[in-house]
């Protein structure tokens, strides 16, 4: 479903992503790790357009979008919940949503999918003329998991979603990412938290320093005295 | 006690001009940290196509005022894909320069295609005085017009930002511009139709600047586009109720000055005020909280 092959990105001097590749399936649920700084929400942001990759391709179903502006990469299907959430403080909880509806047409469809979103996540409707800002972290999380929903991705990458959460809420948003998938989207999920990522994911890429180290089935990850050694604490 | 309802009229219909114009700067820098100094010129550009809409095109005040709004609105656009655009990921003082010299050029333009002397604004309509509380305090019909247009403005401009989806895209991006791309908005287009609609209210401010003086001149938009620049920043820059308030505010401050004081104080207090809000609440009147939660 989406191929990236080996895309060098440059910050100014820095050269963050050093000929990364990685792929993710229809159906799958892959998993980014790394450490902080290892260029995992670089990756994430190449894909989705807001940073351009200076060699190297990405392809999403059979089309090369290496080069497509991010409105047109979200239009065929690629949405992403964003490190820090990034809500859109000054509106309120029901403006975020339908901003993350930009692009579809039609309030048949709008009610429709507002409808599956507030299904998965019951608490934003109670909060639905809330302004976003007044939200808890975990609500913000869910906003912007539900946000980038309503888009109707066919692939979600998710940044970080469990940053800054209680182990609670972690357990929480993870089995919803699982629910996203077993509903029919794919998921890209880049992850700090590697054993909860690890645990959900079918297959894992490790990333460090801009480069791409290990790759496998995730449980098989799980299980490398390597892995465990270098994150997931001993 | 007439004299004050009589400044207070005033200050009124002076403040819903700059307010007008206070709303161009801070919707601009709401959405791209830019203080657009040639806002003053397009106000400028409007005034003078709608002189010539009433002049050469026999037009009546409001046909001339939709010209003014489209003159001025594509003067913006070209301003901000010509200028503004190729600077986006520069830094901030570039493009402020780079404001400053589309001001300039406008200006001189303006001087040598129109002309160095005060023209006359043609009265469009009719200046007929009421009197009222016995005659002794008057409002004319211009000041009622004026008064009239702003409000109506202001309501057509909160429906747009807070009913319509370019609205909600423009406070989307206004707020975190790399979110609303991953939104799929054209954050380009966004930026454009702030552009249109800042110098569509620009042209209003000018044809209405052309009746309140009854002449207008190429440099005519340099000062009334600092004094709203002043209000924009009053009220709090980047928040369109704060550059309604601080419009109103200034225009009131200014006549009472004036006419308790002495015109010649006018500026200075203008001037000084913009000193003691930058000291004192540089965040304006209205200054939104930057404390998120995380």
């Amino acid at each position: 479903m989406l191929k990236v092959e080996n895309i060098d990105v440059y910050y100014g001097a820095i050269h963050a992503l050093k000929g990364v590749s990685l792929e993710v399936k229809e159906g799958e649920i892959v998993t980014l790790i790394g450490a902080n700084g290892a260029g995992k929400s670089t990756s994430l942001q190449t894909i989705s357009g807001l940073i351009r990759q200076k060699r190297g391709k990405i392809m999403f179903s059979g089309r090369d979008i290496s080069f497509s502006p991010a409105q047109e990469i979200v239009r065929m299907g690629i949405s992403q919940v964003p490190e820090g959430r990034r809500i859109f403080a000054n509106l309120s909880v029901r403006e975020n949503l339908e901003m993350g509806a930009y692009l579809q047409k039609g309030k048949e469809g709008l009610k429709k999918t507002l409808e599956k979103v507030y299904e998965k996540f019951p608490r934003l409707r109670e909060r639905l003329n809330q302004r976003a800002g007044t939200l808890s972290g975990g609500e913000q999380q869910m906003l912007a998991m539900g946000r980038a929903l309503m888009a109707q991705p066919k692939l979600l990458l998710l940044d970080e979603p469990s940053m800054g959460l209680a182990p609670i809420l972690v357990k929480e948003i993870f089995s919803i990412i699982k629910e996203i998938n077993e509903a029919g989207t794919t998921i890209l999920l880049v992850e700090q938290n590697a054993k909860m990522a690890l645990s959900i994911a079918n297959r894992a890429y490790v990333l460090e320093t801009g480069r791409i180290v290990t790759s496998g089935p995730a449980q098989e990850l799980a299980e490398s005295e390597q892995i465990k050694k270098a994150y997931l604490g001993g | 006690m007439e004299t004050l309802i009589a400044q207070l009229l005033n200050g009124l219909s002076l403040g819903s001009i700059y307010a007008l114009i206070a709303l161009g700067y801070t919707m601009v820098y709401g959405i791209i940290q830019l203080i657009n100094f040639a806002h003053g010129e397009i106000l400028m550009i409007g005034a003078y196509a709608g002189f010539f809409a009433i002049t050469k095109l026999e037009l009546g005040f409001f046909p001339a005022l939709i010209v003014a709004m489209v003159v001025s609105v594509v003067l913006g656009i070209i301003v901000e894909r010509v200028a503004y655009k190729p600077l986006r990921n520069s830094t901030r003082l570039s493009a402020l320069i780079t404001a400053i010299g589309v001001s300039l050029f406008l200006q001189n333009g303006g001087l040598q295609v129109f002309g160095t002397d005060y023209v006359t604004f043609p009265r469009a309509v009719d200046k007929v005085t009421y009197k009222f509380l016995g005659g002794n305090a008057t409002i004319t019909s211009h000041q009622i017009l004026i008064l009239i247009i702003t409000v109506i403005m202001m309501f057509i401009l909160q429906y747009i930002v807070h009913k319509t989806k370019t609205g909600k895209a423009m406070r989307a991006v206004s707020y975190d511009k790399d979110a609303a791309l991953l939104m799929g908005v054209n954050v380009d287009s966004v930026i454009t139709v702030t552009f249109a609609i800042g110098s569509a209210f620009a042209a209003v401010a000018g044809v209405l600047l052309g009746m309140y003086y009854q002449t207008i001149h190429p440099l005519m938009g340099s000062m009334p586009g600092l004094k709203a620049f002043i209000a924009a920043v009053l009220g709090g820059i980047g928040i369109i109720p704060g550059a309604m308030a601080g419009g109103f505010l200034l225009g009131i401050i200014e006549t009472l000055v004036s006419g308790y004081l002495s015109s010649a104080y006018r500026d200075v207090v203008v001037f000084g005020l913009l000193i003691v809000i930058l000291v004192v609440k540089p965040t304006g009147l209205l200054g939104k909280d930057t404390h998120e939660k995380v």
